[in-house]
């Protein structure tokens, strides 16, 4: 690892106090990808900035229909919340499966979407709830926030510090595992909330986390697996590497969607 | 440099490091408690698993200074003496090693997997659980048996004291 010089922030604007300073800051939550990342050189900031003690990103809260999650809520918390696994039981299902017990105990929320890792989990339960991401500056739709491979509409100086989202009627969460690294090879997070279904596929597409028409169309007639029999999704946009085709995730993405749905309705 | 200070194993220690420095490194060469091991150094294998106030982390992917305040449990604590905690005893009797470098790693999964289900462990849990936790020698059976075996252990001492207290 290179030289790099460490900053505790006490509170947000303290961290952005820290960001500001720096013209090589990078900002660290649970570090699960970034200091690996720093291990192996392909990441070198000058400076960092630890989120990890700021009392004001961290926790949930469930309020009515509206469930909102501090930034810095790592991941076991979200798996191991009675609120979350009552309101959305999906979300947790998604947490309890990132990484091994160790990296979910430091690897947070606001880290994982703000990296936007094209195989990360929780970008796809995002834009599948139609959940709002609350910077220090700004509210942006999960639609409207992730942009590409690692890149997010996140700005210089900007960080999240929450995530919030309607309560849907209905959702489900599968992934097929890398059986090496346990990453989703493809995930598909479905959800039926009062605008409709919505399906974000994660793992697969050559831009990261993307929406399926094709899905959305099929299980808005009728929320069974069976609606998706005999839908095929296009393998156009998506990756082809050592682990699978293009083609082969598409199937994935039908296989993933269908078994979402029965957890949903179970 | 940093100056960061913790308790480690119950002993407050402090000191100033690089703040490049890993959490592991700290332990190994600042303060010779070798016990923690450095095996993928990916973060993949878990052998550098340690307590962190509580719960179980990989201290290769964790700088020191990230854990300054904390409080730190590595293999070297969990003894009480020469009395070994009843996850090593199993780890003993199920001969739940070989070589023995992934075992630090695995006893400190163990316990902090046995303190998440207190309601009890079940082979398929415990199989699962392992999943940040690489042998590369037994084929994993022993030490499943190992900590299945010390689960129950520590349940019925848990009675034991419930019903003392009461």
């Amino acid at each position: 690892m290179y030289q790099t010089t460490y900053h505790r922030a006490a509170s947000v604007s303290d961290a952005v106090k820290h960001l500001k300073k720096s013209d090589d800051a990078k900002l660290v939550s649970g570090g699960m990808t970034l200091i690996p990342a720093m291990k192996t050189r392909l990441a070198a900031p000058a400076d960092l900035v630890d989120l990890r003690h700021i009392p004001e990103m961290r926790g949930i809260a469930v309020s009515g229909k509206t469930v909102t999650i501090g930034a810095a809520t790592t991941h076991a918390e979200v798996a191991t919340d009675a609120r979350i696994a009552k309101a959305c039981p999906a979300l947790s299902h998604l947490a309890s499966h990132i990484g091994d017990p160790h990296v979910r105990h430091m690897g947070t929320i606001g880290g994982s979407i703000a990296n936007n890792d094209p195989a990360a989990d929780y970008p796809a339960a995002m834009l599948a709830l139609d959940a709002i991401i609350v910077t220090n500056k700004r509210e942006t739709p999960a639609g409207k926030f992730f942009k590409g491979l690692f890149e997010t509409a996140l700005k210089e100086d900007e960080i999240i510090t929450a995530v919030t989202f309607t309560v849907p009627a209905k959702s489900g969460y599968e992934k097929f595992p890398n059986p090496a690294s346990r990453y989703a090879m493809t995930g598909v997070f479905v959800a039926k909330g009062k605008d409709g279904v919505r399906a974000a596929v994660t793992g697969a597409g050559e831009d990261g986390v993307f929406r399926s028409g094709e899905i959305e169309a099929a299980l808005s007639k009728k929320f069974e697996p069976a609606a998706l029999e005999g839908v095929s999704v296009p393998s156009d946009d998506l990756m082809t590497d050592i682990h699978a085709s293009a083609e082969y995730r598409a199937n994935l993405v039908v296989v993933m969607a269908k078994r979402a749905v029965v957890r949903a309705n179970a | 440099m940093s100056e960061v200070s913790m308790v480690v194993n119950g002993r407050k220690v402090s000191g100033a490091v690089e703040d490049r420095t890993l959490l592991v490194h700290y332990l190994r060469e600042h303060l010779g408690l070798t016990g923690t091991h450095v095996g993928c150094d990916t973060s993949q294998c878990g052998a550098c698993v340690v307590h962190m106030d509580g719960k179980a982390v990989k201290s290769c992917s964790i700088l020191a200074a990230q854990a300054s305040g904390s409080e730190i449990v590595t293999i070297e604590g969990l003894a009480n003496g020469a009395d070994l905690h009843p996850v090593q005893a199993a780890f003993k009797e199920h001969h739940g090693l070989q070589c023995g470098f992934c075992t630090p790693g695995m006893i400190m999964a163990a316990t902090d997997m046995i303190r998440r289900h207190p309601e009890g462990l079940d082979e398929a849990t415990v199989r699962a659980e392992l999943e940040g936790n690489i042998c590369r020698c037994t084929g994993y059976h022993n030490i499943v048996k190992a900590v299945l075996a010390a689960s129950k252990t520590m349940a019925k001492a848990g009675k034991g004291k419930a019903r003392k207290a009461a």
